[in-house]
């Protein structure tokens, strides 16, 4: 199909036009979290759905991006754009010698070696309290009122993301990650240092969640312990970005990301207010009541999202494109089902 | 001196000694089978050699240079490759990338890795299956690509673990000829293989172990008249009728 080709070219000439045209702030701060987590979960991505070391701890890293803006402000009186640079640097630093170390567990270890990470980072930004200001977090004034610049920024960002991904995964790395993700030991004997190789994808992941930690820094102006060094709103969800896009394909995360905010979104205004709406039309008490809960309980929202996608999607919208077409019949069924999984490291001779 | 010297190696799994004082040495150029019964400790012994394990007792001397408890990756690059005998593709890549990836051992751009890739392929007569997704490849084809990655990193040394087994007629003389064109290559083999047929025609010595003990070691010749041999090895085989 050719217009697979020229599609992230339009999408990239949309995103592009995209607040000139609607004009709309809402819309706009909307857009500039999904680019946010494209970012992220293109990062979470390359070490998780890549290289197969599934991460749950990628608040880590944002968090100290997050900080690290913050703190060049509060302790340095530099510009928080200066975050972008040092942020991502930052979280190489906290990143490379947890990997050295949890490198050496494999699977559900380190997957929960990174959620420890994730905690001591939370309770490490709680308790120096001279240095971060604890749970009070850290306030800064925006540099711009409007939206557009953020949004720009954002959008550079994903691109180079995508871009650097791309490049990454079709050079030796690529080859390199992928193979430590189907087999660890054919890998070694092989020849890659499968340690090495897996530090170099969590740098570069690292690298790129902590620039997301600076923008949000500077796009929202406030962050404490409990927002950027979130368990729940920054690690589970960049899993999700990465799943439900799906895992291993180069435009899932993309994908994953304009899903899971307008998702989170849906949840958190409740249906964009209609619940409540219709619930109050009711005028019953317990559909009130009702309407409520569900409104509130965005949190199982998610999970119900990701048991549902698991279960019907495993390979996300994007690796599972031809079977949404086929279950929408807007395409005969075909055999030659070989997902789009993993091209990225398909050679053409 | 000998490419490969294997020197008094134990290796014990807690009270379990899978290898148990073994010593050997292959010959530039040669072919070396390596025999014995089912949990004889073949495979272990290969895993101690190519570094997965360190060996308990004794050393592994290769080119030279003692490489016990040396890292597996740094041995493929000082010229070591292996075969697992349960086959492990990059499931989810092509027959083609599988090959790349390991080809990148020596080569440094994306274009003169899959050059070799495209040879070793059609060396291993798999050219015709460079874009099958290799998690759908035939266990005989999985077998060769075991083969082909291991030779696209240009290796010295080969160790084969059980590369004929489960083949059928017409794939296992495929594979045959393409080891003896390795050989043919320049390449020292060493192959553990449980059909003695094809490892009495193609070893120029054999090893035999049993319950980690080397009880023999000679020419195909010598081997298949040594009564220890046909006592413990043939004789399990025979009754097992596992294999022929
Ligand atoms: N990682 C391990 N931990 C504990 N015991 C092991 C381990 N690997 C192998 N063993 C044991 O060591 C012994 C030798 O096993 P090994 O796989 O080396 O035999 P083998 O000669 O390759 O047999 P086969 O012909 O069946 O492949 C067996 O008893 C096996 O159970
Ligand atoms: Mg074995």
């Amino acid at each position: 199909m050719d217009i697979k080709k020229y599609l992230p070219y339009i999408t990239l000439a949309v995103l592009v036009l995209f607040p000139i045209v609607v004009k709309n702030d809402y819309y706009t701060h909307l857009m500039i979290l999904v680019l946010m987590w494209v970012v992220i979960g293109s990062a979470w991505n390359l070490i998780a759905g890549y290289t197969g070391q599934v991460s749950f701890g990628d608040a880590a890293f944002f968090g100290t991006g997050a900080y690290t803006a913050g703190l060049m402000v509060t302790k340095l009186g530099w510009s928080p754009w200066w975050g972008l640079l040092f942020g991502g640097f930052m979280a190489v630093l906290i990143a490379m010698p947890f990997g050295w170390i949890c490198f050496r567990l494999r699977g559900a270890y380190f997957a929960l070696a990174t959620l420890a990470l994730n905690e001591i980072m939370r309770h490490i930004a709680t308790i120096w309290e001279s240095l971060t200001d604890g749970m009070v977090g850290i306030l800064i004034m925006q540099d711009f009122v409007s939206k557009l610049p953020y949004y720009y920024i954002a959008l550079a960002l994903a691109v180079t993301t995508i871009v650097v991904i791309k490049i990454v995964m079709g050079s030796k790395w690529g080859y390199y990650f992928l193979s430590i993700r189907e087999d660890q030991d054919a890998a070694e004997s092989l020849g890659i240092d499968t340690h090495h190789y897996k530090m170099w994808s969590l740098a570069i992941a690292a690298w790129l969640t902590g620039v997301a930690g600076a923008l949000y820094m500077n796009y929202m102006g406030f962050i404490d312990p409990h927002v950027v060094f979130s368990l729940h709103d920054i690690s589970i969800m960049a899993i999700l970005v990465g799943i439900v896009g799906g895992v291993g394909t180069h435009y899932g995360p993309a994908v994953g990301a304009f899903v899971m905010v307008a998702v989170q979104e849906l949840f958190r205004t409740g249906g964009f207010g209609i619940v409540m709406k219709l619930a109050k039309a009711s005028e019953s008490e317990f559909i009130i009541d009702m309407a409520q809960v569900i409104t509130k309980a965005h949190v199982m929202g998610f999970g119900i999202l990701v048991v549902l996608s698991i279960l019907y999607l495993p390979n996300g919208f994007v690796g599972d494109w031809d079977k949404i077409l086929r279950f929408l019949r807007l395409k005969r069924p075909n055999n030659m089902d070989n997902n789009d999984i993993d091209n990225i490291g398909e050679a053409k001779p | 001196m000998s490419l490969l010297r294997i020197d008094n190696v134990t290796k014990s799994f807690g009270g379990l000694t899978a290898v148990s004082n073994v010593s050997f040495e292959v010959e530039k150029g040669e072919i070396v089978g390596l025999i014995g019964p089912n949990g004889a400790g073949k495979t272990t012994l290969f895993n101690v050699i190519n570094g997965f394990y360190k060996p308990t007792r004794g050393s592994i001397i290769f080119k030279n240079e003692n490489v016990s408890g040396k890292k597996t990756h740094k041995l493929c690059k000082r010229g070591m490759a292996r075969t697992f005998q349960v086959v492990k593709p990059l499931q989810r890549l092509s027959v083609l990338d599988n090959v790349i990836a390991s080809a990148y051992v020596r080569e440094n751009t994306h274009k003169k890795a899959q050059k070799v890739a495209m040879e070793v392929l059609e060396f291993t007569n798999l050219a015709g299956d460079a874009h099958v997704i290799s998690k759908g490849l035939p266990l005989g084809k999985r077998k060769r690509l075991e083969i082909a990655r291991a030779l696209a990193t240009k290796p010295d040394l080969l160790l084969l673990d059980e590369s004929f087994a489960g083949l059928n007629p017409s794939e296992l003389n495929e594979s045959i000829e393409i080891v003896r064109k390795i050989k043919e290559d320049g390449i020292t083999i060493l192959i553990i293989e449980h059909h003695m047929k094809i490892i009495m025609s193609i070893s120029d010595r054999v090893v035999v172990l049993s319950y980690g003990e080397k009880i023999a070691h000679g020419t195909p010749t010598e081997i298949g008249t040594d009564s220890t041999v046909i006592e413990a090895y043939l004789g399990v085989a025979h009754e097992g009728g596992a294999h022929a």
